[in-house]
């Protein structure tokens, strides 16, 4: 397929201004996504028509709402190819679906001497929680490294896994590093041992498609918001058998069966983990963000990304002075570099005035910053709405600010 | 010159750069230009909380008046510093609590400037301050 960028950037009216009196280039794509015209209408037509609290009311509008939630767990389900939609819990974001399994699967199953395995390339949101629940437990964590060039190093796996390994953590694309993880193979290695994986799939969902029954992971995390859906939704995939063993993250409306004051019982899956008024407008979002992706092809989508990603990357190389951190063969369009001895805030600063929007700063990855031994980093992540024309002008800003130093 | 008059500079300084960019290459330069603080000095101690970028601040007492040195591991913040330097510096402790370094925001650096990165500088103010407070109060207990 010919991908028609101007068609695409109509759909993103946000695009077409301008900050710093040019117009704006989003290169900041791997912090968070732009909503389509359509998922802000659905929002905004929602909020119109048909708002109602859920599955609590008889009324039309309450049964409407329900329903459209509901659909949104349809959605979902078929966009992760699940095999049960009751293994679909909403969340309010990646963060918040990894502390759900990190406090229920760790309450459950995780005993004093016990072992929790993460690597060196995760998003701090996939490396606290793991480690306070080791902290509460008594437990260890341990620590799967990456080589320089951003591969994670597979082979050590074996040797780091043992009799008390109760989950392993991984992401299936670093948001640094832009490399995407041989999750199937890690995941077949750790079933092998009979240890569940969870796969933190924040930065893959946008790019990649999922498929959690071939993959075979055990839980599988994402948030909204880098999807092209609204902030403050997220999602939890979680397999029913490990699902139904793992005891309630909070309590409240919704995930009960029956309360009394000597005992409450709680509610089937999904329910049981989605205490309280859930994020339903926010569900709603995320559906019909899911459903435009689905209607240009997340193949699409990824090949366009790829040809952004080496456009940007070949160009960048001519320029003398530049050092990438992540350059696996196999990444997604991250790309997390250093140019001269230019600090990243200064970098950052002068490229916003330059009307260029980049992350600078550590991240939300410290020890990807110790492996490399740097304070900061600069990060440009594309987009399918992104076009070579604003990496040209990317280019040319960087020439002319590497001369200012 | 007082603080008053230093200011009054900074702002004149400014004024002639029309174009953004030409502030940011002026502040490049003022970095540049800034004497390196001692390496023993660049510890966590020393560290201002709430830059992006790392911003280190040492003092010393010279008779009556304070003494700052400070140094960034970011150019543009280092101009920035250098500025603060030539506002706060080498004043008494009094001085220095009088004064409000409204230049910034008559060069329009605050609002050029993000929340985060505005907080460092004001960050950076603060401490100077709190500084000039306690030298303040030490040196009326000597007297």
């Amino acid at each position: 397929m010919t991908f028609n960028y101007k068609d695409i950037r109509k759909d993103f009216p946000i695009l077409d201004q301008k900050v710093n009196n040019r117009p704006w280039i989003y290169f900041d794509n791997a912090a968070t996504s732009q909503r389509p015209l359509v998922v802000v209408e659905k929002i905004h037509e929602f909020s119109l028509q048909t708002n109602a609290n859920i599955h609590r009311g008889t009324h039309f509008h309450a049964i409407k709402t329900t329903e459209a939630y509901e659909n949104a767990r349809d959605i979902v389900k078929e966009f992760l190819h699940a095999k049960e939609r009751e293994e679909i819990i909403f969340t309010h974001g990646t963060t918040e679906s990894i502390n759900l399994v990190a406090r229920s699967f760790c309450e459950r199953f995780l005993s004093e001497g016990d072992e929790i395995i993460v690597t060196e390339m995760e998003h701090h949101a996939n490396i606290v929680p793991w480690q306070m629940a080791c902290e509460r437990h008594h437990a260890k964590l341990k620590v799967l490294p990456f080589a320089d060039n951003g591969n994670l190093e597979t082979d050590l796996l074996e040797s780091l896994i043992s009799s008390r390994t109760k989950i392993l953590a991984i992401a299936h694309v670093s948001n640094t590093l832009g490399t995407v993880n041989p999750i199937k193979e890690i995941i077949r290695i750790a079933h092998n041992h009979n240890i569940p994986v969870l796969v933190d799939g924040a930065q893959s969902v946008p790019h990649i498609t999922i498929d959690v029954q071939d993959l075979d992971c055990d839980f599988f995390a994402f948030s909204g918001h880098k999807i092209y859906g609204p902030t403050g939704i997220g999602v939890l995939y979680g397999k029913r058998a490990w699902l139904d063993k793992m005891p309630p993250f909070l309590g409240g409306g919704e995930m009960i069966d029956k309360v009394t004051f000597e005992k409450t019982t709680f509610n089937e899956l999904p329910h049981k983990f989605e205490a309280g008024t859930p994020h339903y407008v926010g569900a709603i979002g995320l559906g019909s963000a899911i459903e435009y992706i689905r209607k240009i092809g997340l193949e699409n989508i990824a090949a366009y990304e790829h040809q952004l990603l080496t456009y940007a990357s070949d160009k960048m190389k001519e320029l003398g002075g530049m050092k990438f951190f992540g350059e696996s063969p196999n990444k997604t369009g991250v790309i997390c570099f250093q140019l001269d001895q230019i600090h990243p805030f200064d970098l950052g600063t002068l490229l916003d005035q330059l009307g260029i929007a980049v992350r600078t700063g550590r991240l939300c990855a410290d020890p990807v910053m110790d492996h490399y031994e740097v304070t900061a980093m600069t990060r440009a992540s594309f987009s399918f709405y992104n076009t070579m024309e604003e990496i040209d002008r990317f280019i040319d800003s960087l020439i002319r600010i590497q001369k200012m130093f | 010159m007082t603080i008053e008059e230093v200011q009054q500079a900074i702002i004149a300084d400014f004024s002639v750069y029309e174009d953004w960019m030409d502030k940011y290459t002026y502040l490049i330069e003022l970095g540049n230009e800034l004497v390196p603080i001692d390496a023993a000095y660049k510890v966590d101690q020393n560290l201002i909380r709430g830059c992006q970028s790392r911003v280190w601040l040492q003092q010393k007492m010279e008779g009556d008046l304070l003494i700052f040195e400070a140094e960034s591991d970011a150019l543009i913040v280092k101009g920035l510093v250098a500025l603060l330097m030539k506002v706060f510096s080498g004043r008494t402790p009094q001085e220095i609590l009088d004064a409000e370094p409204y230049f910034i925001d008559e060069i329009g650096l605050r609002q050029h400037l993000s929340p985060t990165r505005s907080n460092g500088l004001m960050a950076m103010v603060k401490q100077i301050k709190l500084y000039a407070l306690a030298y303040k109060q030490i040196l009326s207990q000597k007297k």
